[in-house]
């Protein structure tokens, strides 16, 4: 047993209180020769975004043989156009996944945010950038009972959801009536992250921009605050983060509060991707979030998993799906694959707990 | 502290369900009016919310009370089922549907057993199915008016199709209006109830889009990336229609590309008149809900039941093309009527 902190990766260092909840430490025999799926198996603990990583790029360079429409630049930038909203419902996801819950409500609050705007700003007449403001208020409010019925009800995530899932998305229909805001009515600053510029021949998104650095930013508050730390100790061993002096219901509080406030920019970001404001669209993103967090490595048992894993999850969804459409397989075979990827994931994330351990 | 607040809750969860049971009692006790039910498919869908204040209006001037209730989304056989149960337990007289599958076809006929007359409306139910009749939108022909439109629309120009449809299931919705759309233009179908076995080369491919906004522009990117020399695409409603706008757009093709849908719906027919979508067949949810309540009421008279339109087996509640650009021998209002006669 050589354990150190120092054994650990950079980005999963723990701060001194909370030494000992260890992510996925590794004991190695230096003197005992590895078979090459030990030796992958050591780096997987050590890099869990190689994994993802790996992925991502066999895809890539598989689907630019088989299809020669795949391989460019534009098409690079659609796939990221295409799964951006779910990449940044994915950031709220995973970090309730890392305190090891889970939010099945993801996309009721942002459908109920994104209604919200519209009624502020269509039907109220409020201005323009208050409705917006409010409407991002409606979903840090959404996280924030989200939060308070995990922590101050001791109901389990799961079932808290779930049951907020149904309560936000009935309100949702009852606000919108079930009806959309045509393109036509909706506010240009609505429909800001939409537009974008042009380089090299291929047009880019604000919400693209945006997507990327909400990514390095929570990568970056994971790794170098105590928040983060904190939200990987909760996620790893409750009890022995209370213990160790963390006050756990005020991280858990804080991560839903901050999930909903990551879910109502994506509501802002949804009225760009679509030009409207639907009530439906996007209902099926609940899942689809869980699907980008659990292929990009991150343990749906919490405290073990990285930020960025959930971009390149979000993405090789987003490749898989453009490549197998290109290469003329019906979308039946897109949902198809993508379940396999995440038997796949979860059966290296089971693996790696196990000689982790 | 805890257990103190998981009490209140508990309580005041226990107080407004008795609320919600005692409102229920008042409102069917002491109605004399015959009970009748309507069933809808979900209330996440304008359609049906307008078809549901049509029955409420119709219901009122012919004295019949109507009580609603909904499943929880377009395939939810399950809550239907239990809706007619209720309401044949209750006492209807007569029940409306609009059917999330053939699953409710056995309900139906114990609703019947017992005495309930049961009218489909929206979705037709299968061949024998035994319904005492239905209320639909001639899907088939939607398709055929936008098929037809687009096809004088288009001209002497080649014509690069595609569509986007709802979803892989081959819903008979689905299949009806993009088969239809298909003859209406003029390529050669292979199965009828089948999409996507045609093989005429003008026709450049298909996606699926849940019939979303969301669906319609990652659909209509795919076609693109595909085929960037589409001109026309049919799409299974407005919202995918206004999706794929978007694409088009950020493709800089809204000047090749002519987009076609079916509805009417409000937010759709706004969008013919602004020139997103070229043209669309509007459907009647409020001429749905009418029908069926004259029919109820008719049956309740004297027992007789709505006859079929002729060739088919449902009463057509019709169907009207709406755009701004009328072609020759295509039949078509201006989005002046759409406004007027939309839903939602």
């Amino acid at each position: 047993m050589n354990r150190s902190a120092t054994d650990l990766p950079d980005d999963e260092r723990p701060s001194t209180v909370t030494a000992g909840f260890s992510m996925g430490l590794v004991e190695i025999d230096q003197g005992a020769r590895l078979s090459p799926l030990q030796w992958i198996e050591r780096r997987m603990l050590s890099r869990p975004l190689i994994g993802p990583v790996a992925v991502l790029i066999i895809a890539l360079i598989v689907f630019s043989i088989v299809s020669p429409n795949f391989g460019t630049l534009q098409n690079f930038s659609l796939i990221l156009q295409q799964v951006q909203v779910i990449a940044m419902l994915g950031i709220a996801q995973t970090l309730i996944i890392l305190t090891a819950g889970i939010d099945l409500s993801v996309a009721a609050v942002m459908l109920l945010s994104q209604v919200a705007m519209g009624r502020f700003a269509v039907s109220v007449g409020l201005p323009v950038e208050i409705s917006l403001v409010l409407g991002i208020v409606v979903g840090i409010a959404c996280g924030a009972i989200n939060g308070f019925i995990v922590t101050k009800l001791n109901i389990p995530p799961f079932i808290a959801t779930l049951g907020t899932l149904s309560i936000f998305y009935a309100l949702n229909i009852f606000i919108s009536d079930g009806e959309s805001v045509p393109y036509a009515d909706v506010p240009p600053l609505f429909n800001w992250l939409g537009t974008g510029f042009r380089v090299f021949g291929t047009t880019f998104t604000f919400g693209q921009v945006l997507t990327i650095l909400m990514f390095i930013l929570f990568a970056y508050i994971l790794r170098n605050t105590a928040w983060g730390t904190h939200i990987y100790a909760v996620g790893d061993n409750l009890e022995a983060a209370r213990l160790s002096g963390i006050r756990v219901n005020r991280v858990l509080m804080s991560v839903y509060v901050v999930a909903g406030l990551i879910i109502g920019v994506t509501a802002w970001l949804l009225i760009g991707r679509i030009g409207s404001i639907s009530p439906t669209a996007g209902a099926a993103y609940n899942l689809a979030s869980i699907t980008a967090v659990v292929i990009g490595g991150t343990s749906l048992f919490g405290g073990r998993g990285r930020i960025m894993g959930t971009l390149l999850g979000s993405l090789i969804v987003g490749v898989f799906s453009s490549g197998l459409s290109l290469a003329g397989f019906d979308s039946l075979w897109q949902e198809f694959t993508i379940g396999l990827l995440i038997i796949g994931a979860v059966a290296v994330d089971q693996r790696l707990r196990k000689i982790g351990r | 502290m805890h257990a103190r607040t998981r009490s209140i809750v508990a309580a005041a969860a226990a107080g407004a369900m008795a609320l919600v049971g005692l409102s229920g009692c008042a409102a069917s006790a002491g109605s004399d009016e015959p009970l009748v039910g309507l069933v809808i498919k979900t209330q996440d869908n304008p359609f049906y919310v307008k078809m549901t204040e049509g029955a409420k209006d119709e219901a009122e001037a012919l004295g019949l009370n109507l009580q609603v209730a909904s499943g929880d989304g377009q395939s939810d056989v399950d809550s239907q089922i239990k809706a007619i149960e209720n309401f044949t337990a209750q006492g209807a007289k007569a029940i409306l549907v609009t059917p999330a599958g053939d699953g409710i076809i056995p309900a139906v006929k114990k609703a019947q057993e017992a005495g309930v007359v049961v009218f489909a409306m929206d979705s037709p139910l299968g061949a024998d199915s035994g319904i005492d009749g239905t209320f639909a939108t001639d899907n088939y022909l939607a398709g055929v008016l936008v098929g037809e439109w687009a096809k004088a629309a288009l001209g002497d120009t080649e014509p690069r199709v595609a569509t986007l449809d709802l979803s892989t299931d081959q819903i008979p919705v689905d299949v009806a209006r993009n088969q239809g759309f298909l003859e209406g233009f003029g390529i050669e179908l292979g199965d009828p109830s089948k999409m996507w076995d045609e093989t005429d080369p003008r026709l450049i491919g298909h996606e699926v889009t849940d019939a979303n906004e969301a669906g319609g522009r990652t659909g209509m990117e795919k076609l693109l990336q595909k085929d960037p020399t589409i001109n026309l695409v049919y799409t299974i409603n407005e919202p995918t229609a206004a999706g794929a706008y978007q694409a088009v757009v950020a493709a800089g093709l809204e000047d090749q590309i002519t987009i076609v849908s079916v509805d009417g719906g409000c937010p759709g027919v706004t969008n013919v008149q602004k020139g997103i979508i070229a043209a669309t067949s509007m459907q009647f949810p409020l001429e749905m809900a009418k029908q069926a309540l004259q029919a109820v009421e008719d049956y309740l008279a004297d027992g007789t039941k709505p006859k079929n339109s002729d060739g088919l087996d449902f009463t057509n509640t019709g169907v009207t093309l709406v755009t701004d650009q009328p072609q020759d021998g295509v039949e078509s209002e201006d989005t002046t009527f759409g406004l007027e006669q939309c839903w939602g």
